[in-house]
């Protein structure tokens, strides 16, 4: 022994601390470095793994940045048509009750195409769990505005600045299904910080929890980056995020235990 | 046993089908003249009676989305529609083809274009039959002819879906739909336990239990080159499917001078032509199709060698007709007469179109 450490002198059972789940297949992530997806896609994977439902879990990937989350998620999964998982998940839900059942979808899936599939399944408090994760850009298709673009937020359809006159106003899809009686938790999040990614992961497994208990679905924003979209340095775009996005569509829970939070 | 009889309108007639033949799930979006399929279940509670079902959603573009959800399981899932809410759903269609998705879709076909009008209609050929959404697929297209018919074809579809994992479409239109007919009640066939389903199709994401790797329902592939290996195996499924059901009824042919073809509503009006023609004297027969897709494409051809001429009858303006020219040997003498719009043609105008158009030459 010259006193060298050795990698197989380190990578011994005692000395783990973190170790990617079984969940996220060994593929290579589709998304640019720095993207919040391949976070949000672990943060899911963990709890469906620490609660043992990976034989009882089916995803539905929508259409957009995250078409390929069936290539990273290693559960069952469909792909959807654009903005129609809440279709999917509802007919999966309802035919195989017992199942634990999650549509992933992005912000021009669920809150532009997608808007009546999204707003009819949590208005019949269909029994399964959303993510959504809104960078406020259609990133897949090269960064048009999305219906989350923030006002005066440039985009390649909007190169002058989203026009709140010409263009309507980005909405607020999360608090707007905490308003429908069949929603029964709604939250937004972050994991742009290791702080965040905590307080997001708790959310995540509440969501798939009360989807166990069957008493209406589980809302879960995620707000994220999207430094390409925004065509941003990856931490400048979460800088960013916080001095923009935040404000507008702010962090913590909006509906628990079928309430509305008051703030 | 003795069968059990009803009186029973077509879409009464397949909703208590579709029970019958063991579905597990309805999703579908009311719209005349149809709407008798899912008042029909939701009366019946078929959860109580088999565990099945029934639910109404928020548009046609939603029911079909929920088909790909169910049939993705495995399940026998189904919808209803009529021609524009057909139109619809396309693009679900599309994408269940795509991800070889079996399920069962029934248009009670309404006059169109556009809104059009809620009397019968048949200009809903082409978009069955040659694929109405995006893509080279085709669909399975069955036109039942009676309420007796409209029966059967519940549990034939599914068969056929599950065979080929295709969606297959069941093509009728108001009339038949509408008309009251008595039809004999078949069995009871139990819906599939979860693990019958693993079991039969090990493609279905009901989770991965078993050890089993992962499944993945898509109807997306980034390289072209395996997506093309897709379409190929698509197209040799397709190809299958036409050497092997092909379903087509001979009324009269045998001796025919002349062939009336059709299909559905208008092929039972001919029956009458074909009497009227008879007293006259006129070997007039009926080829009906059954199967729209598969088309009955050496038999037709066949026909039109044998006897002096065609007509085709559609409430359309002139649809199937283009696949009976195409199938025929050249120089045959094929018309077509239709009404378009709703209205459903008389045996006497169909007669009289025939005998001015093929005797009086």
């Amino acid at each position: 022994m010259d006193g060298t450490i050795t990698k197989e002198a380190i990578f011994k059972p005692e000395n783990i601390v973190y170790k990617k789940t079984s969940l996220m297949t060994d593929n290579i992530l589709s998304y640019c470095p720095g993207c919040g997806h391949g976070t949000a896609h672990r943060l899911i994977m963990e709890v469906i793994d620490e609660m043992g439902l990976e034989s009882e879990t089916i995803g539905i990937a929508p259409v957009g940045c995250s078409v390929l989350a069936y290539e990273f998620m290693n559960v069952d999964m469909q792909q959807a048509a654009h903005g129609r998982a809440p279709a999917h998940a509802t007919a999966i839900k309802r035919l195989m009750p017992h199942k634990t059942v999650f549509a992933y979808q992005g912000d021009g899936d669920l809150a532009a195409i997608g808007t009546a599939e999204t707003i009819h399944a949590c208005n019949r408090g269909e029994n399964f769990t959303t993510f959504f994760i809104n960078n406020g850009i259609y990133g897949m298709t090269g960064g048009q505005m999305a219906p989350t673009t923030l006002p005066g937020m440039k985009s390649s359809t909007s190169p002058y600045g989203r026009d709140l006159k010409s263009m309507g106003h980005p909405i607020k899809m999360t608090e707007l299904v905490a308003q429908l009686p069949g929603t029964y938790y709604v939250t937004r999040q972050a994991v742009h910080t290791p702080a965040a990614v905590r307080k997001a992961k708790k959310a995540i497994r509440k969501a798939i929890e009360i989807q166990q208990m069957n008493v209406g679905l589980s809302f879960v924003e995620i707000v994220s980056n999207c430094n390409s979209g925004w065509k941003m340095a990856p931490v400048q775009s979460n800088h960013w995020m916080e001095e923009n996005m935040f404000p507008f569509y702010p962090l913590g829970d909006i509906k628990v235990d079928g309430k509305l939070v008051e703030k | 046993m003795e069968k059990e009889l009803r009186l029973m309108k077509g879409n009464e007639a397949f909703a208590e089908a579709v029970i019958r033949a063991g579905a597990d799930g309805y999703f579908g979006y009311p719209i005349t003249p149809q709407s008798e399929v899912m008042e029909y279940l939701m009366a019946e509670k078929p959860e109580e009676r088999t565990g099945m079902i029934v639910l109404q959603a928020e548009s046609e573009v939603a029911s079909i989305n929920m088909l790909y959800g169910g049939a993705g399981c495995g399940k026998r899932v189904l919808t209803s529609s009529s021609s524009p809410g057909i139109s619809l759903m396309q693009e679900g269609i599309s994408y269940l083809a795509g991800a070889e998705l079996p399920c069962l879709i029934m248009n009670a076909a309404r006059g169109g274009p556009g809104l059009g009008t809620i009397q019968p209609g048949q200009a809903d050929y082409f978009q069955s039959v040659k694929g109405g959404g995006h893509g080279d697929y085709r669909i399975i297209v069955i036109a039942p002819a009676s309420v007796q018919e409209m029966y059967d074809s519940a549990k034939i579809g599914f068969d056929l879906a599950f065979k080929y994992r295709t969606p297959v479409l069941v093509l009728t239109d108001g009339a038949t739909g509408q008309m009251m007919e008595k039809v004999y009640i078949g069995e009871q066939h139990p819906r599939l336990t979860e693990e019958e389903i693993k079991e039969k199709y090990p493609w279905a994401t009901t989770g991965k239990s078993g050890g089993r790797e992962r499944n993945i329902i898509t109807s997306l592939d980034l390289d072209p080159y395996r997506h093309e290996k897709h379409n190929i195996k698509l197209q040799e499924k397709y190809k299958t499917i036409e050497e092997n059901e092909v379903v087509y009824e001979e009324i009269n042919i045998e001796d025919a001078d002349f062939a009336i073809v059709a299909y559905g509503t208008t092929s039972r009006i001919c029956q009458k032509t074909m009497q009227l023609a008879h007293e006259k004297g006129i070997k007039l027969g009926i080829f009906r199709l059954i199967s729209l897709w598969p088309f009955p494409k050496k038999e037709i051809r066949e026909l039109s060698k044998k006897v002096k001429g065609i007509l085709c009858v559609e409430m359309s303006a002139g649809q199937m007709v283009e696949d009976v020219r195409l199938n025929s040997v050249d120089g045959a003498h094929i018309q077509h007469y239709g009404r378009m719009g709703g209205v459903i043609p008389s045996p006497t105008e169909i007669f009289d179109f025939f005998e001015k158009n093929y005797i009086k030459d």
